[in-house]
């Protein structure tokens, strides 16, 4: 148990391609729960093919939401995400989730920390108001500790200002 | 772990000097130097065979110490016209005069097992005198570092008419590997980046280490529960223990009260972060701040009855000050760009702060009021400012720019001059200066 929720937290740091994709669910295709047809009959469990897998929820449904500097405001993108990851959760119910809150490196320690929290909270709540069960959600802020792109542009900046729901305990085997 | 130093301070009188002085040598720090005052500090005159390298030793960090201040440039050795063999002779001004020497430290240094005394004396060579008593320091040889800085000191505060801080630590955060895989661990050091050891292993983040008045504790951030939590850490024992935990929340950015007792800190619950008072004892807490904005990094007055402390309240980051008990508080940045991490000086005159403006980063200083905000630095991105127990210097750490970015601690006068790094094994953030060891 223990070991599968580190290898899931694993997988999400190296996901990082999900976030190019956020239009991948509109509001009107989160109906169906994105559970797609183009992939029957070629699903591996477990792996990204498996709309029930963590692999799936990070790569397709999409596991992140980017914000612009200094804000915490959801973009329609991120709402639409969002929706994407409440449906899955509803869906698969045996995973609790933390959401990790982020910044870029251009603010000091302290404020990014708080800053951080913010966003993590924001795409909480509106998880919360899709219907995910609150007891399911715990928020970490990492304020600008935890980059995942290096170089010092706003276009790595956009990457690492972020809230990402990292999945945890799955119960099903 | 830690070993508990034992240094005692005699001070001895051999020749109390009798002449009264004319124009004492004095550098006035506040005036900004512009020329450095020439010291010569020769070898200390071994009193045992064994004793020589020691004396070369403690007067090369002595020499550091004073020419590290940026107020005094060391005379070289090989200039030198007159040796100092005998401790008690007769300094020969004329030879010290010569080569433009204004001040000159002189010592003996004897080496007996692992216990060493060292006597110092220091002269005022255009006025032809002894400036104040020789002093003698004992301690054991493995502190023989602490004996330099205490002359130095000794130096230092005799000829500026301030308190010295050489021998004193520093904790921060020790950073090895690239930005997306960066560890870090507590470490204390020396003042001047000597004797670094390590106060936590790298298994998970560990922020922003303060140190108590008296350098007995240390308070840090530390992700090892998964969530960021206050710890305090025992310096002696290095026996830490979590502060703060309550379920759902994080916190961080603690700093202690003058009294100890006390620890001020941030608590995030869902999207606000607040500032809250814990006394260490009782473990009860007390909300200081309750707005809906960002409220985090503060610091105390030296006098414990007021607290600085950065908001976004106004829409951007600035400072202001409250009661140490919460209420109302004042704003006291207004110039333009951001400003964080307040840290009120030990003088109790000025805070330090971050600033960002125009995509850059500073560290600066101002008054109480906001008014005389001066810049000491400039980079890309400059950070987390510390005082030098005597509110002279200011430690922080700058980061360089890109993929290949590092973090290395720097130290200025709070003139703006004397821009240098601190020689660290390893990158190093989030200083904090403790006290003047006793």
């Amino acid at each position: 148990m223990k070991m599968k929720s580190t290898i899931l937290m694993l997988c999400a740091a190296l996901s990082v391609a999900a976030c190019t994709n956020p239009n991948r669910f509109g509001a009107d295709d989160t109906a169906n729960g994105g559970v797609s047809d183009p992939l029957a009959g070629s699903i591996v469990p477990g792996s990204a093919s498996d709309p029930a897998s963590p692999a799936y929820f990070q790569q397709t449904v999409g596991d992140r939401v980017l914000f612009l500097v200094d804000q915490s405001t959801l973009s329609p993108e991120g709402r639409a995400t969002l929706d994407g990851q409440a449906v899955w959760l509803l869906q698969n119910a045996d995973y609790t989730a933390v959401i990790e809150g982020h910044a870029d490196e251009q603010g000091t320690r302290e404020y990014n920390l708080a800053l951080g929290a913010r966003r993590a909270d924001a795409a909480r709540a509106y998880l919360v108001s899709q219907g995910v069960q609150a007891g399911r959600l715990q928020v970490v802020s990492y304020g600008k500790e935890r980059p995942i792109e290096v170089c010092s542009e706003e276009a790595c900046y956009a990457k690492n200002r972020r809230a990402v729901t990292v999945l945890a305990g799955g119960l099903t085997s | 772990m830690m070993v508990r130093v034992l240094l005692m301070v005699l001070a001895v009188v051999w020749t109390a000097p009798l002449t009264a002085q004319d124009g004492p040598l004095r550098i006035e720090i506040t005036e900004g130097v512009i020329e450095p005052l020439p010291v010569a500090v020769p070898n200390l005159v071994p009193e045992t065979a064994g004793s020589a390298e020691m004396g070369q030793q403690l007067a090369r960090v002595i020499a550091a110490d004073l020419a590290g201040t940026g107020l005094f440039r060391e005379v070289p050795s090989s200039s030198f016209i007159s040796q100092v063999s005998d401790f008690n002779s007769p300094v020969l001004y004329a030879d010290w005069k010569a080569i433009n020497v204004q001040a000159l430290v002189t010592g003996a240094v004897n080496v007996q097992g692992n216990q060493v005394t060292v006597k110092f004396r220091l002269y005022d060579v255009f006025s032809g005198a002894e400036m104040g008593d020789g002093l003698q320091f004992a301690g054991t040889t493995d502190a023989w570092r602490r004996i330099a800085h205490k002359v130095a000191d000794a130096v230092y505060s005799r000829i500026t008419g301030e308190t010295g801080y050489f021998d004193s630590r520093v904790v921060y955060v020790s950073e090895t590997g690239p930005k997306d895989n960066r560890r870090k661990r507590l470490a204390i050091m020396d003042y001047d980046g000597a004797n670094v050891q390590y106060l936590t292993g790298s298994e998970s983040i560990v922020l922003a280490p303060r140190f108590s008045a008296n350098g007995d504790r240390v308070l840090y951030t530390s992700y090892e529960t998964g969530f960021p939590r206050i710890y305090v850490l025992d310096v002696g024992s290095v026996q830490r223990r979590v502060l703060e935990s309550q379920q759902g929340t994080m916190s961080f950015a603690p700093r202690f009260a003058p009294n100890g007792q006390t620890v001020v800190y941030s608590l995030s619950q869902g999207a606000n972060t607040d500032i809250y008072a814990m006394d260490i004892a009782s473990g009860g807490t007390k909300r200081l701040t309750s707005a809906p904005s960002i409220e985090t990094a503060p610091s105390f007055s030296p006098d414990g009855s007021q607290i600085v402390f950065e908001s976004d309240r106004s829409g951007s980051q600035q400072l202001y000050v409250m009661p140490a008990g919460g209420g109302e508080a004042r704003r006291i940045s207004f110039g333009e760009g951001r400003y964080g991490t307040p840290v009120w000086s030990p003088r109790g005159d000025l805070i330090a702060f971050t600033k960002q403006s125009q995509g850059r980063f500073h560290i600066g200083v101002m008054r109480l009021d906001g008014s005389e905000e001066r810049l000491l630095s400039a980079s890309f991105l400059d950070e987390g400012p510390t005082w030098s127990p005597n509110g002279r210097v200011i430690m922080f750490a700058r980061e360089t720019q890109g993929a290949a970015g590092r973090s290395t601690l720097y130290s200025v006068d709070i003139t703006g001059r004397n821009l240098r790094p601190v020689r660290t094994p390893e990158g190093g953030s989030d200083p904090s200066w403790g006290p003047l060891q006793r």
